[in-house]
């Protein structure tokens, strides 16, 4: 089947199976930014936007996703960057697998929620697990590049 | 999960045909919990073009489309108040906003998921159901139905009548599914207790709501009494989250600590 997706600002027409997922369809198009970790919603890694709300791309049939606007790290670059210099200056970030959708989601929490709490700042990535670095250091990157850009 | 053929409708009509009319349809609603199931669906049916995500705030109710996604009712202003925010609450501990921005409450209720947090919830609550060919039930009477997939739950129906009422459930982490959970609430005329995640779907503690009926002031021996009653006539079972025996035990904790909170 034939789906029409907006894909960070450009229309897509991708040819896709009807119980296919969004991420094995953006993956097979070489959006490579966006991981596969557990397949089972719980990790976050899969993370993108749509219409600008972060969904697990691994739960999301890629045909429901048809007429939308997806947003991979690929699409928000310069932001993604700036956050990872955060992450970097915090010791918040080693093997990078989770920083594709770490740096998204804070990217949909910032235009979400307007000068976010620390416990606020916790819950909205309470779905973006990391596997080596923990989150303090996180939250503290989080925390500094929300001062600095907010 | 195998699906062969997917079919955005553009009415409830043409949902209703394919829904009767091969056994192996099925309505998606977010699609969440999809991956878990191992069947074939012949049809899939999408109700996304149907407008069924709008909460309408009336003056005795509050009306929840069936494709609202659970991050939007948590997002409620309203809801955010009703009830001290139960709703919200109950909502805001299920995983990540990655799956709230996806799973929506109509496939919440009619999945009858042994593991939901916001059932427990919506039975305390006196939630009714609006289904198409159906029309109105209450949720405790489609959560005892067997085998009934041949209709489409349009929307959910909550009273706002006020009171008092806590939800509380125990997980190993904060994004797994509860090991168990407890809706308990008191109004003007009653209270009630609901137990879910045993790991079956979520049912009322009947006895014990007719015991703790009984009384106009509650000290702590009722309260007690109350707690146990729970913990004995509501079935439990093990599963790889928690033994039978365990349950038990946090039932009767857990109902005691709502009982205490709201009366």
């Amino acid at each position: 089947m034939k789906i029409q997706l907006i894909i960070n600002g450009y229309k897509k027409e991708l040819e896709v199976r009807p119980d296919e997922y969004l991420l094995d369809t953006l993956r097979n198009y070489n959006y490579l930014s966006v991981k596969r970790g557990c397949d089972s919603s719980s990790c976050g890694v899969c993370t993108v936007l749509l219409d600008g709300s972060p969904i697990a791309s691994c739960s999301y049939l890629s045909i429901k996703a048809s007429g939308h606007e997806i947003t991979t790290a690929e699409g928000i670059q310069k932001e993604a960057a700036q956050i990872s210099t955060y992450f970097g200056n915090e010791g918040a970030d080693q093997c990078g697998f989770c920083n594709p959708a770490l740096a998204l989601t804070v990217y949909a929490m910032k235009r979400e929620l307007s000068n976010p709490t620390d416990e606020e700042i916790r819950d909205y990535l309470v779905g973006n697990l990391c596997r080596c670095s923990g989150y303090v250091g996180q939250q503290r990157a989080i925390r500094a590049y929300l001062e600095d850009t907010l | 999960m195998k699906i062969n053929n997917y079919h955005k409708v553009n009415t409830l009509d043409e949902a209703y045909a394919l829904i009767t009319g091969n056994k192996s349809s099925s309505i998606i609603a977010g699609g969440a919990w999809l991956k878990f199931s191992k069947k074939t669906i012949e049809d899939a049916i999408d109700l996304s073009n149907l407008n069924l995500d709008k909460i309408v705030e009336a003056e005795e109710t509050f009306e929840i489309g069936c494709m609202t996604t659970l991050r939007n009712v948590e997002k409620n202003q309203s809801l955010q108040n009703f009830y001290d925010g139960i709703i919200v609450k109950s909502i805001s501990e299920i995983m990540g906003i990655q799956i709230r921005n996806i799973a929506t409450i109509g496939g919440t209720v009619a999945g009858r998921y042994g593991f939901s947090d916001l059932i427990p919830v919506l039975l305390v609550l006196d939630t009714k159901l609006l289904f198409y060919k159906k029309g109105t039930i209450t949720l405790e009477e489609f959560l005892n139905l067997k085998g009934f997939n041949s209709d489409i739950l349009i929307k959910i129906i909550i009273n706002k009548k006020i009171g008092k009422a806590k939800f509380i459930s125990m997980r190993k982490t904060s994004n797994d599914f509860s090991v168990i959970n407890v809706a308990v609430l008191k109004n003007d005329k009653e209270c009630k207790i609901a137990v879910g995640a045993r790991p079956n779907g979520a049912i009322f503690a009947k006895k014990a709501m007719e015991y703790i009926n009984n009384f106009k002031t509650y000290n702590k021996e009722v309260i007690d009494e109350c707690a146990s009653i729970t913990s004995k006539e509501i079935s439990f079972g093990s599963n790889s989250r928690a033994s039978k025996e365990y349950r038990v035990e946090l039932c009767r904790v857990l109902v005691k600590r709502g009982l205490q909170e709201v009366l």
